[in-house]
């Protein structure tokens, strides 16, 4: 845990500040005053004030960071991760909010599992947003109370973890959630052509003996949730895409319509199926890493803006969990602490993306996607800032981890990009 | 007398038959109100009810109405006839058929059985509900209840809340108020609305409190249950919640609105009890007015014509 002090009174000094909501650039001071923007320019005089001054020469001063896509273990498995935990591995990662999936047990179902998490949320030092599920007990057959679930709290709903396998449930979900304005998220893998796999289909499942999961069975639903999502005009938003199909398919109806929005995960940037050559069991992950071909598609997806945010499907995982065989282990892994120097380093060192393309992508576009505020540096917004130094190598340790879990497959990597502030619910924390 | 030989829907009713029917169910609504509430005017006529499907009202309101005008009536119901046998439909109509009969009122629940029926007979026929379909004789005596309330139906604001997908009481009353020219904005959840509201001439939106600020009557319809099983709707509270017509959506209106319903009423689901027995309700005036409109459908098809009101 790290603990945060009171940002009543604390000035950002000569930081280069980048605000993704105008697209403005420059170098200046940054003024928090009783946790809300007090004033944003080229110099603010510390002259007679007891400001606390941050020296932020060389970093960059930014949104915090929002994750569409985490999973917190409460209610039912608070060993791996409870809200507050989660909590403080997302601050530990520059995030000031984050999306909740579903899948706990009980599943988030009704308004009444809304309004726990909601109210179980509110002293954390982040905002966290359940996203409820789709269906009753996510058994895909019965639609949830999403009117009252979305009047308690919900951002969004999903099934997430378990896929929507049943077209007409698909269709009417899409139906019902046109009311609420809101995206339904599923889990895009068809589960008869995941047929049990394991890792990616490839010459390396087969190497390995291991059982494959064909990038079919991604190609496939995602089209199916596509052809829906454009015939009834609702809101799509595709989980952690994983394969080349998918991005050409999103290419393919993206153009038509402005309803439907994609993330990709960190680890499908940054991992191969070849990685996984030790049956590496933190490398277990639905969907699995693909290709380098399809990683090299989702690079270049996410670059171009077809693919709108990066999210990174945090799924803690006891020990117990993972140290097993590849076959026994849970599929998963966490990604909160490791996100930016990650993403940092594959997308703007490696692969020439720009820096303020690559906050978009973590901060206003998984926003708008969720229907959240995103013009978080208007003045007297209550300050939610990620400060950051882009350059910094550093090596993803376990030390780092805030996370109840530590099933992570960075550990022992080098990245770059570290986050170093965080400002968030009326406290300034130091990383 | 009418233009139209028979009654199956209200689509391509033409709109002189369904103004003289309103209008004659006033005639009929005085005849009910007198001390004998009885008439000759359909007296050596007889009209076999077919009831292929359950029901209360309009079974006996039909009755009620071919008695009133002094018709002879039989009644035939699927659940204890020949249908169980293994009976088709038309040979049923035609052995009906061959007792030589004036009329024929059909309850089915297949769409397009009422118009089936009229290559088996050579009577009239009149559709009391068949499948998703029309039930025009619902529609028909709404009319008569928002013309004796309102006094006219052209420029009226008509809301319709509820499973407009599957209901034929909303398609016929839509065909039957775009008729006569009044304004309608049909209200439910996203499952249960029809994606061609632009072809059907009708407004449709999600929130409850718009409709009833905007509108001078309300029609709540029957949600059926069933439809919940069916993945339509989430549940009974979810539904009451937001498209049910509670007391406190209907108290804070600025202005009293007219609460109909065709019934049977799902107490609690789509209609609060105060509000169903409040004195803006009238839904007992839809009953009476259903025999009423019955007798005016079946004088005008069935009758001579030359006996005068």
């Amino acid at each position: 845990m790290i603990k945060g002090i009171n940002a009543r009174k604390i000035l950002l000094k000569s930081g280069r500040i980048i605000d993704p909501f105008s697209k403005k650039t420059f170098n200046g001071d940054l003024l928090i005053e009783s946790g809300k923007i007090s004033k944003i320019s080229d110099s603010i005089s510390t002259k007679g004030k007891d400001y606390k001054v941050i020296d932020c020469k060389g970093l960059v001063v930014t949104h915090g960071f929002c994750d569409m896509h985490v999973h917190f273990r409460e209610p039912g498995r608070e060993d791996k991760e409870t809200l507050e935990s989660g909590s403080y591995s997302a601050l530990a990662g520059g995030f000031t909010q984050v999306c909740t999936m579903a899948n706990t047990n009980p599943v988030i179902d009704s308004p009444e599992h809304i309004h726990y998490i909601v109210s179980k949320s509110q002293k954390l030092p982040i905002d966290i947003f359940p996203i409820g599920a789709v269906s009753k007990g996510m058994k895909g057959e019965e639609l949830t109370e999403m009117l009252l679930m979305q009047k308690n709290g919900a951002i969004a709903f999903s099934d997430d973890g378990i896929p929507i396998q049943n077209a007409q449930f698909m269709k009417l979900a899409l139906t019902y959630s046109k009311m609420l304005n809101v995206p339904i998220m599923n889990h895009a893998e068809d589960i008869f052509l995941r047929n049990d796999g394991v890792m990616n289909a490839s010459s390396t499942s087969n190497n390995l003996g291991l059982k494959g999961n064909t990038s079919l069975g991604e190609a496939v639903m995602v089209y199916r949730d596509l052809l829906l999502a454009e015939s009834l005009n609702s809101k799509l938003h595709l989980l952690h895409l994983s394969t080349k199909e998918a991005v050409d398919l999103l290419k393919q109806f993206k153009s038509k319509k402005q309803l439907i929005t994609a993330e990709v995960s960190p680890h499908h940037l940054y991992f191969v199926d070849e990685d996984i050559d030790s049956f590496d069991t933190n490398l277990k992950v639905a969907p699995p890493v693909r290709s380098k071909k399809d990683r090299k598609a989702l690079i270049e997806g996410i670059k171009s803006g077809l693919i709108d945010c990066i999210a990174t499907d945090h799924a803690p995982h006891t020990l117990e969990d993972k140290e097993t065989t590849f076959n026994e282990a849970a599929f998963g892994m966490i990604g909160l602490e490791s996100c930016f120097g990650v993403v940092n380093k594959v997308l703007v060192k490696e692969n020439g993306m720009s820096l303020k393309s690559l906050i978009e992508k973590i901060t206003v576009n998984p926003r708008k996607v969720m229907n959240l505020e995103t013009n978080l540096f208007a003045t007297g917004s209550k300050a939610q800032i990620t400060i950051f130094d882009p350059n910094e190598k550093w090596k993803f340790k376990n030390s780092h981890i805030l996370s109840k879990s530590s099933n992570s497959p960075f550990i022992g990597k080098d990245l770059v990009g570290k986050v170093k502030f965080v400002i968030s619910k009326n406290q300034f924390f130091t990383l | 007398m009418l233009k139209s030989k028979h009654l199956i829907g209200l689509e391509h009713f033409p709109i002189s038959d369904l103004n003289k029917i309103i209008d004659t169910s006033f005639k009929f609504k005085e005849i009910l109100n007198t001390e004998s509430r009885k008439s000759i005017l359909l007296k050596g006529k007889t009209v076999v009810n077919m009831f292929f499907e359950n029901s209360t009202r309009t079974k006996i309101s039909f009755s009620l109405a071919e008695k009133r005008l002094g018709a002879d009536s039989i009644n035939f119901s699927a659940s204890t006839s020949s249908v169980k046998k293994g009976e088709t439909l038309k040979d049923t109509v035609q052995n009906i058929e061959s007792m030589k009969i004036d009329g024929a009122v059909i309850r089915h629940g297949h769409p397009g059985s009422a118009l089936k029926l009229t290559e088996y007979i050579d009577g009239a026929v009149i559709n009391a509900g068949d499948g998703s379909h029309e039930h025009p004789t619902q529609a028909i005596l709404d009319m008569v209840t928002l013309k004796e309330k309102f006094g006219k139906i052209k420029g009226l604001k008509i809301g319709i809340v509820g499973d407009i997908l599957n209901s034929r009481v909303a398609r016929s009353d839509i065909f039957a108020l775009k008729k006569l020219g009044a304004e309608i904005v049909v209200c439910g959840p996203s499952t249960l609305l029809p994606g061609d509201a632009k072809r059907l001439g009708i407004n449709i939106t999600y929130n409850l409190n718009e409709v009833l600020n905007w509108c001078d009557a309300v029609i709540a319809l029957r949600i059926q249950l069933e439809r919940m099983h069916l993945g339509r709707i989430p549940s009974k509270r979810e539904y009451h919640s937001e498209f049910g017509l509670t007391y406190e959506k209907i108290s804070k209106l600025k202005k009293d609105i007219v609460i109909m319903h065709p019934g049977p009423m799902n107490r609690g689901v789509e209609i609060d009890s105060k509000v169903a027995d409040s004195d803006n309700a009238v839904i007992l005036d839809q009953v009476l007015n259903g025999v009423a409109s019955r007798m005016s459908i079946l004088y005008l098809l069935l009758g001579d014509g030359d006996i005068k009101l």
